[in-house]
């Protein structure tokens, strides 16, 4: 899940963190690369809540029965403290072992401590399986992570609002959505939930609309280079402003949380008091845990972003990301390797699916497992899309990522400009 | 015994007679005194030493830290290479948002001595009065303050989302030309923010001021009274200025707490919409930690210790002077 994104609830905690991390142990394995010596794997994962915490306990457990040599430590890391704790962690010499990695620009900056692990060598023989998702957790070419699980963000509706107010089919073009928009209006329904307040819900907007204004290789170009003075980017800009214009959101997006509470946007799309969300394919497990209403899974539908009339992007391509791991350097490479193989093999993926509702398993193969339509649907779209753009706060570096963030987020507030957008991810006047 | 002849020997004077003492003929020889000596020296080893060793440990050394690394661009990983001198703090100090957000800490600070002070004062001194279910008044007031900072921001920003209670309670009172976005929008969300602090803090205030007012001898007020001073007359010329102390105290509490404004802020806006209601730390905290500016966040970190340190000193030079020398009596005479 994309809980990276909920950095309110534990943050007291997470500076308590700043101190906690120098003392922490990471346990690191004092055995040679024999791999049939006894060794002792630390293993962050953010998964500090029901279901993961048992799944990811019941991994190492069973991981452990299979390779009684290897005993995996695992310890269940607070998913904001992550941003202090690994920067802190791989400064020291006694980083954990495998740590929660969200790939991209994050990675790249990581990598630059000198202790990430390349895997390549190691996962050569079966990263095929995953296909081309599991580039990006790449740097350069070379996998110093790997994924298991994957994201994609789209419309998430609700099938008997948009029934009530008329309307059979989703949307396909931009123009569409906003007639449809405006039938739900005049059945008195508020169209669009938008969780402001976190402020990477707003980029995800501008993103998408960039995504099919600009070709796949002005967006590469754009995320390597951290520029976005391509024109096609201040055309996503115009294309937004005309779709505020609109007033499609919910009063007051700018205060409303995404994700956590009924009153957040996920949860107003829960209990029906907005008809439809831009969200990765995390919003039905927000959803049922923001509800009352049992059957909200059924009531959920998917559609894919509209196509932006004359855009040079292909209409299908999809922004996404997902979780993976990233193993450190030292004697436990090639069993922390092996111990995320055992992560991404289809029997452990389809647990994840159908336990843990990860949304898209990394590997391919456990797809079959997902048996919600909506987000088989969401699925599909991930896998046929043209081009996956990784969110691009995660695929730029960390800093200038959150700085476009920011400058989004002005921009729905209404304090925001072109050029503001253009210039935070090119220089750091974004103070 | 040594002990208990050098102890009567320094008397009422207390410790400011101890030269007297150690040159005074009616000290009984040298290796007592040493002794004496070494004890009050292995005394305060013992008691100073622990503190003193987790202050220097947890405050001093990171304060060192931060400084150095307020130097340098550093995103946290790798060694401390990009050493830029002053660049982090010239970018801090013309920053537009850092300078809306210093306004903000002294917006908050501002209305806490205007606002929050009087009403603390007018409270403390109702519930001063013996009255039905004083205790029970008291109770509630101080209730906020015993919640944590993040429990209370969860609920108020339920409570103040749109179209929440607070918009439904004022709907049902008739009052809905009051309803506002109270956190969505830009020129109202700093004193929204200001209203759940003062919420939460008040019944600190009420507390301390309480505390200042039990410490005012009831005499006074009767002899007042017997004199024939009113009710104003006695809270005017007798309660306020015995309260001095008390009053002067909490303002340094209150600045202060201003200045380091972020739990609540952070819950419940993350500093914004659009940076309306970001504050120092808040601000330090995105663009620290969040955007792994290490050392852009030290810096302001610095700059914040700067100006706390700064108040701290002046106040204490000009506004608490006299009540650090005890000169309680004479701020009433």
């Amino acid at each position: 899940m994309r809980d990276i994104r909920k950095a309110r609830f534990g943050l007291v905690a997470a500076l308590v963190a700043l101190a906690a991390a120098a003392c922490t142990s990471g346990g690191s394995p004092t055995s040679n690369a024999n791999s049939n010596a006894p060794q002792t794997i630390t293993w962050w994962h953010n998964g500090t809540a029901a279901p993961l915490l048992g799944i990811w306990q019941q991994v190492a457990n069973d991981y452990h029965a299979a390779h009684p040599n290897v005993t995996i430590k695992v310890d269940p890391i607070q998913n904001e403290q992550f941003t202090t704790k690994v920067p802190l962690a791989l400064q020291s010499n006694d980083p954990p072992d495998i740590f929660q990695q969200w790939g991209g620009g994050q990675e790249a900056t990581q990598l630059q401590s000198g202790k990430l692990a390349n895997l390549g060598q190691f996962v050569s023989p079966w990263i095929g399986e995953l296909g081309k998702a599991a580039q990006a957790w790449q740097v350069n070419g070379q996998q110093y992570g790997i994924p298991y699980d994957l994201h994609v963000v789209g419309f998430w509706y609700r099938k008997d609002l948009f029934a009530k107010a008329g309307i059979t089919t989703p949307p396909t073009t931009i123009p569409e959505l906003e007639s449809d928009n405006a039938k739900l209006k005049a059945h008195g329904i508020a169209p669009i939930g938008l969780g402001g307040q976190a402020q990477w819900p707003d980029a995800f907007w501008w993103e998408y609309f960039a995504v099919r204004e600009c070709s796949t290789s002005v967006i590469q170009q754009g995320m390597t280079a951290s520029n976005m003075s391509a024109p096609c980017f201040s055309k996503a800009t115009k294309d937004l402003t005309a779709f505020l214009a609109t007033n499609p959101f919910e009063p007051g997006f700018n205060a409303v949380e995404a994700q956590s509470s009924p009153t957040s946007s996920a949860g107003m799309l829960a209990n029906g008091k907005v008809a439809m969300e831009l969200q990765g394919d995390w919003e039905p497990g927000e959803a049922k845990g923001d509800t009352t209403d049992k059957s909200i899974d059924s009531k959920l539908g998917w559609f894919a972003f509209p196509a932006v009339p004359g855009g040079q992007g292909d209409p299908s391509s999809v922004l996404g990301g997902g979780d993976g791991w990233s193993c450190t350097t030292g004697a436990a490479e090639p069993a922390c390797a092996q111990f995320l193989q055992y992560i991404d093999s289809t029997e452990v993926q389809k647990q994840l699916v159908t336990q843990a509702s990860i949304g898209l398993p990394a590997n391919p193969a456990a797809e079959s497992a997902i048996t919600s339509p909506a987000v088989k649907a969401a699925a599909q779209a991930h896998d046929t899309a043209a081009y996956v753009a990784v969110y691009f706060d995660q695929a730029l570096p960390t800093n200038p990522g959150l700085a476009l963030d920011a400058a989004i987020a002005n921009f729905f507030a209404g304090k925001g400009s072109n050029s503001a957008i253009i210039n935070s991810v090119s220089s750091s006047s974004g103070h | 015994m040594a002990r208990t002849e050098s102890t009567r020997n320094r008397g009422p004077g207390g410790l400011a007679a101890g030269p007297e003492i150690i040159s005074g003929p009616a000290a009984a020889g040298a290796p007592p005194k040493q002794r004496s000596a070494r004890r009050k020296r292995i005394e305060l080893a013992i008691l100073l030493g622990p503190p003193l060793i987790l202050f220097i440990g947890f405050v001093f050394v990171p304060m060192i830290f931060a400084i150095w690394y307020s130097l340098y661009n550093w995103n946290g990983y790798g060694p401390l290479s990009d050493f830029i001198g002053l660049q982090n703090y010239q970018g801090v100090l013309t920053g537009p948002v850092f300078h809306q957000a210093l306004l903000h800490n002294i917006i908050i600070a501002v209305l806490s001595v205007v606002i929050q002070l009087p009403i603390s004062i007018g409270l403390a001194l109702l519930l001063n009065r013996r009255m039905r279910g004083q205790t029970a008044l008291r109770l509630a007031v101080f209730t906020p303050y015993v919640l944590s900072q993040a429990t209370s921001a969860v609920m108020w920003s339920m409570l103040l989302s749109h179209g929440g209670p607070v918009d439904s309670l004022l709907k049902s009172a008739g009052l809905a030309a009051l309803i506002h976005f109270w956190l969505a929008s830009t020129s109202l969300v700093l004193y929204t923010l200001f209203f759940v602090v003062t919420w939460q803090f008040i019944g600190f205030g009420i507390v301390l001021l309480l505390a200042g007012l039990q410490g005012i001898p009831p005499e006074l007020r009767e002899a007042a009274a017997i004199d024939g001073a009113t009710a104003w007359q006695v809270t005017r010329r007798i309660m306020l200025p015995l309260l001095g102390p008390t009053i002067r105290i909490w303002i340094f509490l209150a600045v202060i707490g201003s200045l380091q404004l972020f739990d609540i802020v952070w819950i419940m806006t993350l500093g914004g919409p659009a940076n309306a209601s970001q504050t120092m730390l808040t601000y330090l905290y995105f663009n620290g930690a969040e955007r792994t500016q290490f050392g852009y966040g030290a810096t302001v970190s610095v700059v914040l210790f700067i100006i706390s340190f700064v108040f701290a000193l002046a106040y204490q030079r000009y506004a608490l002077r006299r009540d650090t020398a005890g000169a309680l009596t004479r701020a009433v005479g």
